[in-house]
């Protein structure tokens, strides 16, 4: 039994809870804790997706900044893609270059995954072990490593403080 | 508190028009799940937001829209880049280089020679 996936599983129902329930009464509130701590008391003994999480307070702030980061991007790449829909040349270099990740926890492969998937110019077409393929809409390199400084690194420095 | 609302809406929606009018004109599957994917993120997610302002009352509800959309979004797109990949969807000829395609073809030789 894994008490740190309890807990975190818990706590991330709570909270859905309250964003669903909308009302701040204390029976409500104490209904939400008891059925969140009792669900995941049934279903998440033998799961083990949040295990390789730090929940130190160092793990937390950097989750903090990595959604900041992680906002930033999103909005550069937006910016992005809109600019190459509208510019009437279509200005695209397209490829499907390879990367590697340092990270070894599952959860914190997924989420880089979807934030390059999120970013300007890249999707995530396959992961394998330590290797992503990546699509990338405008290469830049062919060369793996230089493609892992150029698309992994900028996520890759904060998943590694919060899942080491 | 209703004008914002209204304008943060509309910028999202020139963000999801900017993400059709990608879908429409780029070469090949790739490159329009591309430009599909991140407008859509960034358009639905604005939509939404303003969607807070003018209606407070949903707040959190809205809230859990937008976390399941960051959620799922890059998740579909990258199983339907892949499922696309896998069946042989050609890419445009500006395409440059395809690391992919070497990765198949060697699971493929393998597979073959555990067959034989």
């Amino acid at each position: 039994m894994n008490i740190k996936n309890i807990i975190v599983t818990t706590v991330i129902l709570f909270i859905f809870w309250i964003l669903l329930d909308n009302t701040f009464e204390l029976l409500n509130l104490l209904l939400g804790a008891g059925l969140a701590l009792f669900l995941s008391l049934i279903f998440c003994r033998s799961c083990n997706v949040f295990g390789d999480m730090k929940l130190t307070p160092l793990g937390i702030t950097y989750t903090f900044i990595y959604l900041f980061v992680f906002f930033i991007e999103l909005l550069k790449s937006n910016l992005d893609v809109a600019r190459r829909v509208i510019s009437p040349s279509l200005p695209i270099k397209p490829g499907i270059v390879e990367v590697k990740t340092s990270l070894k926890s599952p959860m914190g492969r997924m989420i880089l995954a979807n934030s390059i998937t999120l970013t300007p110019g890249t999707l995530t077409v396959d992961i394998e072990e330590d290797r992503l393929f990546i699509h990338w809409i405008e290469v830049k390199t062919a060369d793996p490593e230089q493609a892992t400084n150029e698309i992994v690194r900028k996520f890759e420095k904060y998943l590694e403080k919060i899942y080491g | 508190m209703e004008l914002v609302g209204a304008i943060i809406v509309l910028i999202g929606s020139i963000f999801l028009f900017l993400g059709a009018l990608g879908i429409l004109r780029m070469p090949d599957s790739f490159n329009r799940i591309q430009a599909g994917t991140k407008a859509t993120t960034l358009g639905t997610l604005l939509s939404l937001a303003g969607l807070i302002f003018l209606m407070p009352g949903w707040w959190g509800k809205l809230i859990v829209l937008i976390m399941f959309i960051i959620l799922t979004n890059p998740v579909s797109s990258h199983v339907l880049a892949r499922a696309a990949h896998h069946i042989k969807t050609p890419l445009t000829p500006q395409t440059v280089i395809d690391k992919y395609a070497d990765e198949e073809n060697k699971e493929l030789d393998n597979h073959k020679t555990e067959v034989a």
